[in-house]
């Protein structure tokens, strides 16, 4: 389906997942931020280029491999996104919906 | 589109009674309560009887798989019984478990922990098994009685799970 976001035509699956990664930039991720009632600083977005990072590498993401990143710890990432952080997370970056349990 | 919390019916926090120290039961409780805090859900367990190895400092890094009485190994009860047959069966398991990226028990309790997962002593247990506070990890929130914990289900769509 389509969704209208940060006034650009975007592809998204039911849960707002972008579907099509290509289509992502900042203003969309900062609209799907906002829609998430999150405020994105510096550390938010450094999360978020590391998750697009290793999606583009096929690594399976986990909230364990983001804890031992350098990046976040695991307290810190629940902070920056307190909703279900790797969930959100993607879904600001513009990845699909990480299919893992831990 | 995320849909808005409703009242009734969705899973709000998770209450967890953990009683067993075998390995595939601390994983089961471990998952479950990780797996909320990732969906935003809260999460709390209450380890009691058994389940207080699994935050026993001494205990946490050597639980086992049980090999005699579970079916499910399909060894015969024979077999299983036999010495060293619990560690091998408990190392097959971990490897597959590493590879699958999930954490060795102290590791896993530290992401609970940090993930905001409230870890909680029972008492009665503890003083049945002579175990003092400072026998148990560090991060456990405290030591509870079970009308204590019932107490902390304070919102609409807290569930509680026995293992």
């Amino acid at each position: 389906m389509e969704k209208i976001i940060a006034n650009q035509s975007i592809n998204v699956n039911d849960e707002g997942y972008l579907t099509n990664h290509s289509q992502w930039n900042r203003e969309i991720g900062h609209a799907i931020a906002q829609e998430e009632g999150i405020e994105m600083t510096d550390h938010h977005w450094k999360v978020v280029d590391y998750l697009q990072e290793q999606h583009k590498n096929d690594v399976p993401l986990t909230i364990r491999r983001v804890g031992k990143s350098g990046v976040v710890d695991i307290k810190g990432f629940y902070e920056l996104f307190p909703k279900g952080p790797l969930k959100t997370s993607s879904k600001i970056a513009g990845i699909p919906k990480p299919a893992s349990c831990i | 589109m995320s849909k808005d919390p409703q009242p009734y019916g969705d899973v709000s926090k998770m209450m967890i009674i953990l009683s067993k120290a075998t390995i595939d039961n601390v994983y089961a409780c471990f998952i479950l309560a990780n797996g909320a805090r990732m969906e935003g859900i809260e999460a709390e367990i209450f380890f009691t009887f058994f389940g207080l190895e699994a935050v026993n400092k001494k205990k946490l890094n050597h639980l086992k798989v049980a090999t005699v009485g579970n079916p499910a190994m399909h060894i015969p009860t024979m077999l299983g019984g036999l010495p060293g047959m619990e560690s091998i069966a408990t190392n097959m398991m971990k490897k597959e478990m590493e590879k699958l990226d999930i954490p060795p028990v102290d590791e896993f309790l530290e992401i609970l922990s940090a993930s905001g997962v409230k870890l909680w002593g029972c008492k009665l247990a503890m003083e049945m098994f002579h175990l003092e506070r400072e026998d148990l990890l560090d991060e456990l929130d405290g030591i509870l009685t079970v009308g204590d914990f019932y107490k902390r289900a304070d919102r609409e769509g807290t569930h509680m799970l026995f293992i």
